[in-house]
């Protein structure tokens, strides 16, 4: 059952997965045990942002100045859902 | 050009570095090539870098540190410290043999990503027969460490006739060491694996039942621990695509400096592998005939040439092909449109006529060793002459 995060939920990466630059790639990519995910640059975006300090609050805030957007809120929850059962990203404890 | 004219070639994802063939196990399934003995001289440290280097610069991104066992090289802490400051996601593929607190934690300072762990079984006895030494005990402790260290884990467990059954405590065995991801790998019939095969290969009951327990552990255990389980190619109508293609995602070195685009290829005749000690791995990949001998679909015979599936698997296995068809370029007979399909369906019908039976399960198993790679391919007769 999926649940939603809360705007001052903060997620980092699980340090069982890495994530970073691919040059030949040219996208983020998602690394683990004989795997690769390849990220679109919008989820990339989002989950360079997952860094443990900032809360989805302050991520949607940073994504709407960068794409010069508004409403992003709804697509970011919905990526950060689906990172987390896939076990990218987990919450801080408050 | 061997592929579509139209589509760039593909460079290599996975860098599967056999650092050597020296192991401490004598696993009667091995997919190293029988003839091990014949090869001495293992790449240098400086020899190992140099591949990674280049291999990573045409965008490999996995790298798999294999063997035979990789702990017994000594520069492995070196080598993966090389590889993290490179930005691969380093695996160590291990048999835990060699292994203790000190080198794990050793490893993860210098960057390694996760170790992969193979049991034979899941009891003692069964587990150190397999291996041909005392080693279960061991592993698990291993195991434990490796999650204490914050490592992802995955189990392997190579599946055969003699430990099939043994499906259910595998799996518990799995759950009770707190594996992230269990690889119930089946066994690959090449190398020694070929040699044993009788004795390896399950029965269709077995193959069933262990179907039914990985499916029900997968349900059970969603979100935590992962199962991967594939049917034997033995009991399928269609084969595998092998390597997801020759020379698109997989680049293999072996401890020797061989270049290959599978593990097992080493054996396939009238294909002159290049050596990473003479070329560089940009022209290996792009330009070497061995590369190129099997990428695209045109050096398909019938049935494949015409097939509509043949994107799809591309032809299956090419060495499954020449070991028992004797042309590299036929079907894999896994494949029912094959003419030599009989070839698989004859064992796997003799196998299950006769396993159980104290007679046939009495031959012994050949296990994969140096004295016993010397005597299957001759090796010891000049020496010894």
């Amino acid at each position: 059952m999926s649940i939603a995060p809360l705007d001052t939920d903060t997620p980092e990466l699980t340090p069982t997965f890495r994530f970073q630059w691919e040059e030949a790639q040219n996208c983020w990519v998602i690394l683990y045990p004989e795997g690769m995910v390849k990220l679109s640059a919008t989820a990339g975006e989002i989950m360079r942002r997952c860094n443990g300090t900032s809360n989805v609050a302050a991520i949607i805030a940073g994504l709407e100045a960068q794409y010069a957007a508004t409403g992003l809120g709804k697509d970011v929850r919905t990526f950060l859902e689906a990172a987390r059962e896939h076990g990218w990203i987990r919450y801080r404890a408050a | 050009m061997a592929g579509s004219a139209t589509a760039p070639l593909k460079q290599p994802l996975w860098l599967l570095a056999e650092l050597t063939y020296a192991c401490p196990l004598q696993c009667p399934y091995c997919s190293n090539p029988m003839d091990i003995a014949a090869y001495k001289r293992e790449l240098s440290t400086d020899d190992w870098k140099r591949v990674m280097q280049q291999a990573r610069k045409m965008g490999a991104t996995q790298l798999g540190l294999s063997g035979g066992e990789p702990l017994v090289r000594r520069d492995l802490e070196e080598l993966i410290a090389e590889a993290r400051r490179l930005g691969y996601y380093t695996n160590l593929i291990t048999s835990g043999v060699g292994m203790d607190e000190a080198r794990i934690k050793a490893f993860k300072e210098a960057g390694l990503d996760h170790i992969q762990v193979s049991f034979q079984a899941s009891t003692e006895e069964l587990n150190n027969l397999i291996a041909g030494t005392d080693a279960f005990e061991h592993k698990k402790e291993m195991a434990r460490l490796v999650k204490k260290y914050g490592y992802p884990m995955v189990l392997c467990f190579v599946l055969h006739r003699r430990n099939e059954d043994q499906i259910r405590d595998i799996l518990d065995l799995a759950v009770n060491l707190e594996a992230d991801y269990v690889e119930l790998a089946t066994t690959q019939y090449y190398g020694w694996a070929l040699h044993n095969r009788e004795q390896l290969l399950p029965t269709r009951a077995q193959i069933r039942h262990a179907e039914q327990v990985a499916k029900e552990y997968q349900d059970r255990l969603k979100g935590k621990m992962k199962i991967f389980y594939v049917i034997p190619d033995y009991y399928e109508i269609r084969p595998k695509r092998c390597m997801d293609g020759w020379g698109s995602v997989f680049l293999t070195i072996a401890p020797d400096g061989t270049a290959l685009p599978c593990h097992a290829a080493r054996q396939l005749p009238g294909l002159e592998f290049p050596s990473v000690r003479e070329h560089d791995i940009s022209w290996i990949w792009n330009e070497s005939p061995a590369f190129n001998r099997f990428r695209g679909l045109d050096w398909m015979n019938e049935p494949c040439r015409s097939c509509p599936e043949k994107e799809k698997d591309l032809g299956g296995c090419r060495c499954q092909a020449w070991m028992l068809t004797g042309d590299a370029a036929n079907a894999d007979p896994v494949c029912d449109k094959s003419p030599h399909h009989r070839k698989i369906t004859d064992v796997v019908e003799r196998v299950n006529a006769l396993a159980g039976k104290p007679e046939f399960e009495a031959k012994p198993l050949v296990f994969r060793n140096m004295k016993n790679s010397k005597e299957i391919t001759h090796l010891s007769e000049p020496e010894s002459a």
